[in-house]
């Protein structure tokens, strides 16, 4: 099919002021503009894309361009921020399903094309199918539809099986091509099921780690099937993509020291007994702990995801609020995994008002624990476990955590005595400069509150 | 398309995609994630050509159901993302 030249044109540009759109998302000041070109892009393309002259269906094309993108723009706007995990999963799973189809109408169609065309579509059908059920369960696990990770006897077996079946069947679709429409239909469906079994047994701990990879898939997935449609727009948002993807994957992977092939194939277990723990857990009140943090020079708050979950993150910005009228110097501090993803605890502690230059990363300030005379831990847990450094029979031996054992004096807000994500011990609130504030993150950080305004 | 041609593409497009993260503070991975989930929406653009020449009923079904997809990737995608990086601001006034 040759197109005219402002179709062409068009596509180029959106492929241009994608690539200007993702740069600009790499930084803060610019990020929102980031987003705002890429979507000029996006409309560009898809506007072009009408314009083709001998296009059919066109009635059919508007509908379920209204229906797809009403429905997902309206459920965009509703999602709560804690829940924006999943929302971004469920949305690629679409991008990859859609990969998929392409892919399936290509074959039904059953054309002539090149052995390596023929390939590029199947991978990209694979990839696209994986990524489609993949996603979707990832979406249930983090939403709580799905609870437990299902892990069949002979799992990594079964994977292994699997796969090799749907590249089989693969490999015969590019040597029997036209394929007939039952290996069509098996193909798709070995390679849908694969993408479940996959991503079943996965815990909600590593689940964001799945999400950048299957976000990555679905962008490969894309730029093979332009290749087949020979769309080079398709193929640079697509490569670019699957490129960008492939490296957040590794980000992530790193920052929770969990390679990559662990994730997807061993679950997390505690390898022995682990170290014993000496001291005990000692309490503290609310009036004592906004008193420390009243007289400190500096404090610097570990907020986790506990915080996020409990609403906490305004009434911690109050107190922030507070304390810095009092002439405290606060800090937070962010390890890379808090929150659910890379960056997500950035979001929600944005989304409460704290401005970005308060924020540092692990590097930025693992350096200034010792200085500080508080470290405020709210809701946060494994990510602050000095045994991370010292136990080599620990889960999470060699883990980046934050320094937080370094300061002066260290306050827990916590709900209860029990264990972190990984289920491990957290050595540090047994420790002697460490007290423990038993009790919702809200309520509490709103009675610490309290307490620094009669202090005045 | 000429497989070599595509080739280049492939590869430079690849470079431009490593280049572009390789330096982003990790504060913005979460936006950053989602904003290429969108980006990869464009493959709405793809389902509309293949629906646009479906000769079935069939391939009309499964292209209406890849249009739809692929306009929730790109609309559901804008609007996460758009909501994220708003709320980056640098100083309260």
């Amino acid at each position: 099919m040759t197109l005219p030249i402002y179709v062409q044109g068009a596509w180029y540009l959106g492929a241009l002021l994608f690539i200007f759109g993702l740069k600009g998302m790499g930084s803060p000041a610019s990020a929102r503009k980031g987003i705002v070109i890429a979507g000029y892009g996006m409309l560009l393309a898809i506007a072009a894309t009408f314009l083709i002259p001998g296009l059919q269906n066109l009635a059919l094309m508007a509908l379920a361009l209204v229906v797809g993108g009403a429905v997902a723009w309206i459920s965009g706007k509703k999602v709560k921020m804690t829940d924006m995990p999943q929302m971004v999963a469920i949305y690629n799973g679409m991008g990859g399903g859609a990969a998929a189809a392409i892919a399936a109408i290509e074959f039904a169609k059953g054309d002539a094309h090149s052995v390596v065309t023929t390939i590029l579509a199947v991978l990209g059908a694979l990839i696209g199918a994986v990524s489609f059920t993949g996603s979707c369960v990832a979406w249930a696990k983090l939403q709580g539809v799905l609870k437990k990770a299902h892990r069949l006897p002979a799992q990594n077996a079964v994977n292994v099986v699997l796969a090799l079946v749907a590249v089989g069947l693969g490999a015969a679709m590019v040597v029997l091509a036209p394929a007939q429409p039952e290996l069509i239909f098996g193909f798709f469906a070995i390679a849908l099921v694969l993408g479940l079994i996959v991503t079943l047994p996965i815990g909600g701990a590593d689940m964001p780690v799945v999400i950048s990879l299957f976000n990555a898939f679905t962008g490969l997935a894309v730029g093979f099937e332009g290749y087949v449609l020979g769309n080079p727009a398709l193929i640079i948002a697509g490569i670019v993509v699957g490129a960008a993807g492939t490296l957040l994957t590794q980000l992530m992977a790193k920052a929770m020291n969990r390679p990559l092939s662990n994730i997807l194939f061993t679950p997390m277990v505690a390898s022995g007994p682990g170290e014993a723990i000496s001291g005990s857990m000692k309490e503290v009140g609310a009036i004592d702990a906004a008193a420390m943090m009243r007289y400190a020079s500096k404090v610097i708050i570990v907020p986790g995801y506990g915080m996020a979950v409990a609403h906490a993150q305004h009434k911690v910005w109050e107190m922030t609020a507070l304390l810095e009228e009092a002439g405290v110097e606060v800090k937070f501090a962010i390890h890379p995994v808090a929150g659910r993803m890379p960056g997500h605890m950035n979001v929600l502690l944005a989304e409460a008002g704290v401005p970005y230059d308060k924020i540092f990363d692990l590097e930025e300030i693992n350096g200034e624990f010792g200085q500080a005379d508080v470290a405020l831990i709210i809701g946060a847990n494994d990510v602050v476990n000095p045994t991370a450094r010292t136990d080599k029979s620990s889960p999470i031996y060699g883990m980046p955590i934050l320094n937080a054992d370094m300061a002066q004096n260290v306050i827990v807000i916590k709900r209860g005595k029990g264990t972190g994500y990984s289920g491990v011990e957290n050595a540090l609130f047994y420790t002697d400069n460490c007290r423990m504030l038993y009790g919702d993150a809200q309520p509490m950080a709103g009675e610490i509150i309290q307490q620094l305004k009669a202090m005045g | 398309m000429d497989g070599l041609l595509a080739l280049y593409i492939f590869t430079l497009a690849a470079f431009t995609g490593y280049e572009i993260i390789a330096k982003v503070p990790v504060i913005l991975h979460t936006p950053l994630m989602s904003g290429s989930n969108f980006v990869h929406g464009v493959v709405v653009v793809g389902a509309m050509l293949m629906l646009g020449t479906a000769d079935t009923v069939v391939q009309q079904a499964i292209g209406f159901f890849a249009v739809a997809l692929g306009a929730a990737n790109a609309a559901g995608g804008y609007v996460v993302t758009e909501r994220m990086l708003a709320m980056f601001k640098k100083k309260e006034a």
